[in-house]
């Protein structure tokens, strides 16, 4: 499998990655070196193995439900770029 | 032509936890902006989650409640996309194996007569994270984020499209609402935005396999709002289709004020979340063992109780599913049945009856719930006591009902003292009546013996009327018959 430059321009767009077209083709190239790897991987028999979900063999580890966590919104306020009325402020965004 | 329109529901239900799924901040609704939002849900770097063990187990009540199953493995994947009340730039959700596989639920749909019942299957539930509050209102031209609703545990439920109308979908919401707070996982608030509905909604040709494409009404917080905007998105479809026209797949919002459903600006790669397992969060493992123990502590349930209320007190089917359509109703149930001791069994249709007759009528004109009904449960058992020992007849008992929604009492003996309305079935006294309403309407008495038998129910009349309605009405009636007998 191997890549457009279409679709790498989709994926820096997915990513929010600017991608220039100058840089483009050189990403393709990388990209594709990456999905040639995974290409090899593919051609192992793979029919009577369950899919791995984490690198590690355990389980989630659970902890109780109670509120152990204090307000300290001036503190992460305080690097915040813009804040108003306890909120963050960001660019507009309307759906 | 004639079309059929098919139905899915994603419901979002705010799990009942203090804390939040991942994170140690308070869920507690109504809090000063961000202060309820810690590292975790701020996406701070260098932090991990920690999965809530209440959450884990508020899905398995659920799983066990609508017959699914409970993965003894589940996992946990990035949902990836970007919004500023989303600060990591992904949601933790499930994806390929959820918490939650299958199960059903069973509607009564309808009222009276025309009620039947459906059996809806469930494709899945997952836990997830739920996102931000961006509030779009002016502050200089930008948006202003509050991050405490971020990382509440969410359960969402997926139905099969199995629904075919939108009373069918409000039917499976109410349901669905009725148990996640009968089971205690959610407390069902919907203004507070506690449980929401997505509808997929489709149409197709009847008599078609191949399902139409469908379009989402996003974000429905009332049943009401669920049925009109189902109603006009069916509607518009059809008149689209029958224009010659094509259903394009679209997210659409619901607007409560025109109401009619608009499509959301397209977001062109708003399907491609690029899910993948989440790094951070090892696979959920649920042991039989705690299957189990979740097991052991669930209450009796809706479809449990209605086959236990027909075969126990022989309550019809129709009955039986409204008294337990929600928790407090057969809470109420109980209560009163409880409060009339070993009379409960026998008395049992008699307290259904005031229950969904005169009770949730009074109910629904004054816009209360049963939880907070001026009567209580106690007081309706003391009411229906005395119509058992014929203390009172039915039409007496709703003066005195009327009395205790009132206030005028304390409870149905106090009403019944201090108004007089103790029935009368001393048949010396009620025989006086009757013979001075016969002497004092001949022309009654004339008719019925030639024949009219609504000159009988007149004399009735009159005799419940001279005894102010409280003479034993069936008294009456014998003593009368005998009387224009002889």
């Amino acid at each position: 499998m191997s890549l457009t430059l279409d679709q790498v321009a989709r994926i820096a767009h997915l990513a929010r990655i600017e991608v220039t077209p100058a840089e483009s083709e050189a990403v393709r190239d990388k990209l594709n070196g990456i999905l040639a790897m995974i290409d090899e991987l593919q051609s192992v028999d793979t029919t009577n193995v369950a899919p791995m979900a984490h690198a590690q063999d355990l389980a989630q580890r659970l902890r109780d439900d109670a509120v152990t966590e204090t307000d300290r919104r001036a503190a992460y306020q305080a690097v915040a770029p813009e804040t108003e009325a306890g909120l963050y402020l960001v660019p507009k965004v309307i759906e | 032509m004639q079309w059929e329109v098919v139905i899915g529901l994603e419901t979002h239900a705010q799990l009942s936890t203090v804390s939040k799924i991942f994170s140690g901040s308070s869920t507690a609704f109504g809090a000063e902006p961000n202060t309820q939002a810690a590292a975790i849900d701020l996406a701070l770097p260098g932090v991990l989650p920690v999965l809530n063990r209440k959450a884990v187990e508020c899905a398995i009540r659920f799983g066990l409640a609508v017959g699914a199953e409970v993965s003894p493995r589940s996992v946990f994947a990035r949902k990836n996309y970007f919004y500023p009340d989303l600060p990591k730039g992904y949601q933790i959700s499930q994806f390929e194996l959820p918490v939650v596989v299958g199960g059903n639920l069973v509607l009564q749909v309808g009222q009276g007569e025309n009620a039947y019942e459906k059996t809806v299957r469930l494709t899945r539930a997952h836990l997830e994270e739920d996102a931000g509050k961006s509030l779009h209102e002016d502050f200089h031209g930008k948006t202003g984020i509050d991050l405490n609703r971020a990382g509440t545990p969410l359960l969402e439920i997926v139905s099969e499209p199995d629904m075919r109308s939108s009373a069918e979908a409000v039917a499976y919401a109410k349901t669905l609402h009725a148990l996640v707070r009968w089971i205690g996982i959610c407390d069902g608030n919907m203004q507070e935005g506690s449980f929401r509905c997505d509808a997929n909604v489709s149409v197709r040709p009847k008599g078609q396999e191949a399902f139409g494409t469908r379009r989402e009404i996003k974000n429905l917080n009332s049943f009401r709002f669920l049925q009109q905007a189902i109603d006009y998105e069916v509607r518009w479809q059809i008149e689209t289709l029958e224009d010659g026209g094509k259903i394009e797949q679209a997210t659409v919002l619901f607007d409560p004020d025109t109401g009619e459903t608009r499509a959301m600006r397209s977001k062109e790669d708003a399907q491609d979340y690029r899910y993948f397992p989440d790094p951070d969060l090892l696979p959920l493992v649920i042991s039989d063992a705690w299957k189990a123990e979740v097991k052991a502590t669930m209450p009796e349930l809706p479809g449990e109780k209605r086959a236990r209320l027909e075969a126990e007190y022989g309550l019809s089917a129709y009955d039986a599913a409204t008294l337990t359509a929600s928790l407090e109703v057969a809470d109420y149930f109980d209560a009163a049945l409880a409060a009339l001791g070993a009379a409960g069994k026998a008395q049992a249709k008699t307290v259904a009856n005031w229950v969904m007759g005169e009770l949730s009528a009074r109910l629904n004109k004054d816009g209360r719930e049963i939880g907070d009904s001026p009567v209580s449960a106690a007081q309706l058992a003391g009411l229906v006591a005395r119509i058992g020992d014929n203390t009172i007849s039915n039409a007496i008992a709703k003066k005195v009902f009327e009395a205790l929604w009132n206030g005028d009492g304390q409870s149905a003996d106090e009403v019944i003292d201090k108004q007089g309305l103790k029935q009368i079935t001393d048949s010396g006294a009620i025989e006086k009546l009757v013979d001075e309403v016969l002497a004092a309407n001949p022309g009654n008495v004339a008719e019925y013996k030639a024949g009219k038998e609504k000159a009988f129910n007149a004399l009735v009349g009159q005799v419940m009327k001279a005894a102010k309605g409280k003479a034993n009405p069936q008294q009456v009636n014998d003593l009368l018959k005998a009387k224009l007998a002889g």
